[in-house]
């Protein structure tokens, strides 16, 4: 049997346009009408207050809120200029080419290291059996955690530290080759010496990747975001809307809208 | 108040007084947890204290090999050979569980995933509703349908299974025929249905503490549904699993009534093939416990008993070390 060529590390970066997009549950929209575009090869940070719809924004870049019963969206996004809610979308490539890190690290907690980064190849036979020690460490490198876990291979994955474990499910995630990474809140759960390797980590992969990211930080956001949106609502139990979008730079220095300086300044939120 | 010695003992009491403030109840709850204990205990020694006439009679192993069970050879001197041989019952018991498992695990998992994963939102109240309402029928009811319902209708593959596999090299004898409706097979059919709820129930249970962010990360890889469930529910759940089957096999072991009407109730020797005709440690219990009037008859089928209680504890004990284990594997 053929072994099938090893996914390649050259696919070039995508964009996103989301366009009127609203996100309902159970029909009460969470983020209501908003356009944004997400270029490649850059970061871009969702900030906001809690309950402004950001993380079900993210959710919505690859369908993962459609899995959720009673979900809904309206409007488009353009995975490079394809609408992923056409009606001949394939979600399962959709979501291989636009992959996700979750606030809490997720390892499989019955698979070893290994295993965990490998677990999206083995999907679809997109590969062959086999220990494929190459491409954990490919992806294991990419992650920055090559070198502290090239001894532990076998271990289970949740016995890793809790920046470790994050940086295997980025690791996990990157295996597949995606052309743009979704990030919700990773650092939430991580402490600070953790927090500060991710966001290392997320300034070298957007030389390949496209990255969105969630965060509620904004130091964070100021720290690794090119670009920054921010997005909230404009009364507890209304959709959050997206309010202004720019270069990270302006966005914290010199706001156009009011509700953005009083976020960034602290007064809300 | 002058203060207490600080000794081992006025700690013991001091802590006993701070945490035991309600006398009755704790005596209450104390005599309702010795019950159990008591009852546990007592069961057996009537077990063992009825069957001991047999026991010493015949030798306690001599029940164990012979397959043969035929009270009317019974007298009240002869001590060789024993006529109570109860091989072909726990083989019996062991093929009707086996079929059971067999047959409900798969199903049982297949309809938890259903259940909680697949079924939309307005359908799994009232269709978890329905399974659990299998576990409602009566016993005597699924005897009395297995009797003349299940076994017309598997008639025909009965004949068809011991015309093909029937004359098959090494699993020949496992299918042989003729098959007439009453067998293991049939007895294991029905084992398998009513053991399906409580195996669904658990294992809905299981599947439902699997956290939704270990679900998202297997679809946010590009895993279409069954890819996920088999990436991160599935591997999660193998100890629930497991515990769920041992339990379905606690009940399966033990079951009476149901299986004493569709299996035939042969008794002469063991019958090796699965379409054919036999009996189950309970099933020989409660056919012929009205009846015994040979010598040692009531006794030896006290000897069943006691050794189905002991086969029972086993398997719950079994099952419990290795849900405990693998459990351990996933913390």
């Amino acid at each position: 049997m053929p072994t099938p060529a090893p996914p390649s590390d050259t696919a070039a970066p995508a964009r996103l346009d989301v366009v009127n997009l609203t996100a309902s549950y159970h029909g009460r929209p969470a983020v209501a009408d908003v356009d944004l575009a997400i270029e490649p090869r850059q970061v871009t940070a969702l900030i906001g207050p809690s309950g402004s719809g950001k993380s079900t924004l993210l959710r919505c870049l690859n369908g993962l809120h459609l899995t959720v019963p009673g979900a809904s969206v309206t409007g488009s996004v353009l995975l490079d200029d394809a609408d992923i809610y056409a009606k001949d979308s394939n979600p399962v490539e959709i979501r291989q080419r636009v992959g996700m890190v979750f606030q809490r690290p997720t390892p499989f907690p019955t698979m070893s290291v290994r295993d965990n980064v490998l677990a999206g190849l083995h999907l679809g036979r997109r590969l062959g059996r086999g220990p494929h020690d190459d491409l954990a460490e490919q992806a294991l490198t990419k992650a920055g955690l090559w070198p502290e876990v090239k001894d532990r291979l076998k271990a289970p994955g949740g016995s890793l530290s809790g920046g470790q474990q994050q940086r295997l499910c980025i690791a996990r995630a990157l295996a597949v080759d995606p052309e743009i990474l979704l990030m919700d809140e990773p650092c939430s759960h991580l402490d600070p010496i953790s927090t500060l390797t991710i966001e290392d980590l997320i300034r070298e992969i957007k030389e390949t990747y496209t990255v969105v990211i969630v965060t509620h930080n904004m130091q964070q956001a100021a720290r690794v975001a090119d670009t920054t949106a921010f997005l909230t609502m404009p009364a507890v139990g209304e959709p959050g809307r997206l309010v202004e979008v720019g270069p990270t730079e302006r966005i914290f220095s010199t706001p156009r809208q009011q509700t953005t300086e009083d976020y960034i300044s602290g007064k809300i939120g | 108040m002058t203060p207490l010695a600080d000794t081992p003992a006025t700690r013991r009491r001091v802590r006993a007084r701070w945490r035991d403030t309600d006398t009755v109840f704790r005596y209450a709850v104390r005599a309702a947890a010795a019950l159990v204990v008591v009852v546990l205990v007592a069961t057996a020694v009537f077990l063992v204290a009825q069957a001991w006439p047999a026991l010493r009679h015949y030798g306690i192993l001599s029940f164990l090999s012979s397959d043969r069970w035929a009270p009317s050879e019974a007298t009240t001197t002869a001590r060789h050979p024993n006529p109570y041989g109860i091989v072909q019952f726990v083989y019996g018991t062991a093929v009707t569980s086996l079929i059971a498992m067999v047959l409900a695990v798969p199903v049982a998992v297949a309809v938890s995933l259903y259940l909680t994963e697949v079924a939309p939102g307005w359908l799994r109240k009232p269709l978890s509703g329905l399974v659990d309402l299998l576990a409602a029928i009566p016993s005597v009811v699924y005897g009395f349908w297995g009797i003349f319902a299940l076994i017309p209708a598997v008639r025909p593959a009965g004949v068809w299974l011991s015309r093909t596999l029937g004359s098959a090299p090494g699993i020949g004898p496992v299918f042989a025929g003729p098959f007439f409706g009453v067998s293991y097979l049939v007895a294991g059919l029905v084992l398998a249905i009513m053991i399906l709820p409580i195996i669904t129930a658990i294992c809905r249970e299981v599947f439902a503490t699997v956290p939704t962010a270990d679900k998202e990360s297997a679809l946010a890889l590009g895993a279409t549904r069954w890819e996920m469930l088999r990436m991160a529910v599935l591997p999660r759940s193998r100890s629930g699993i497991t515990g769920a089957a041992v339990l379905g096999l606690g009940r399966a072991v033990g079951e009476t009534i149901a299986v004493t009407m569709v299996i035939g109730n042969s008794v002469l020797s063991i019958t090796k093939s699965i379409l054919g005709p036999g009996a189950t440690m309970s099933s020989v219990i409660a056919n012929e416990f009205t009846e015994s009037t040979e010598p040692f008859h009531l006794q030896s089928l006290m000897v069943v008993g006691a050794w189905l209680l002991v086969i029972a504890l086993i398997v719950n004990t079994v099952g419990k070390l290795i849900v405990r284990r693998t459990g351990e594997d996933i913390a």
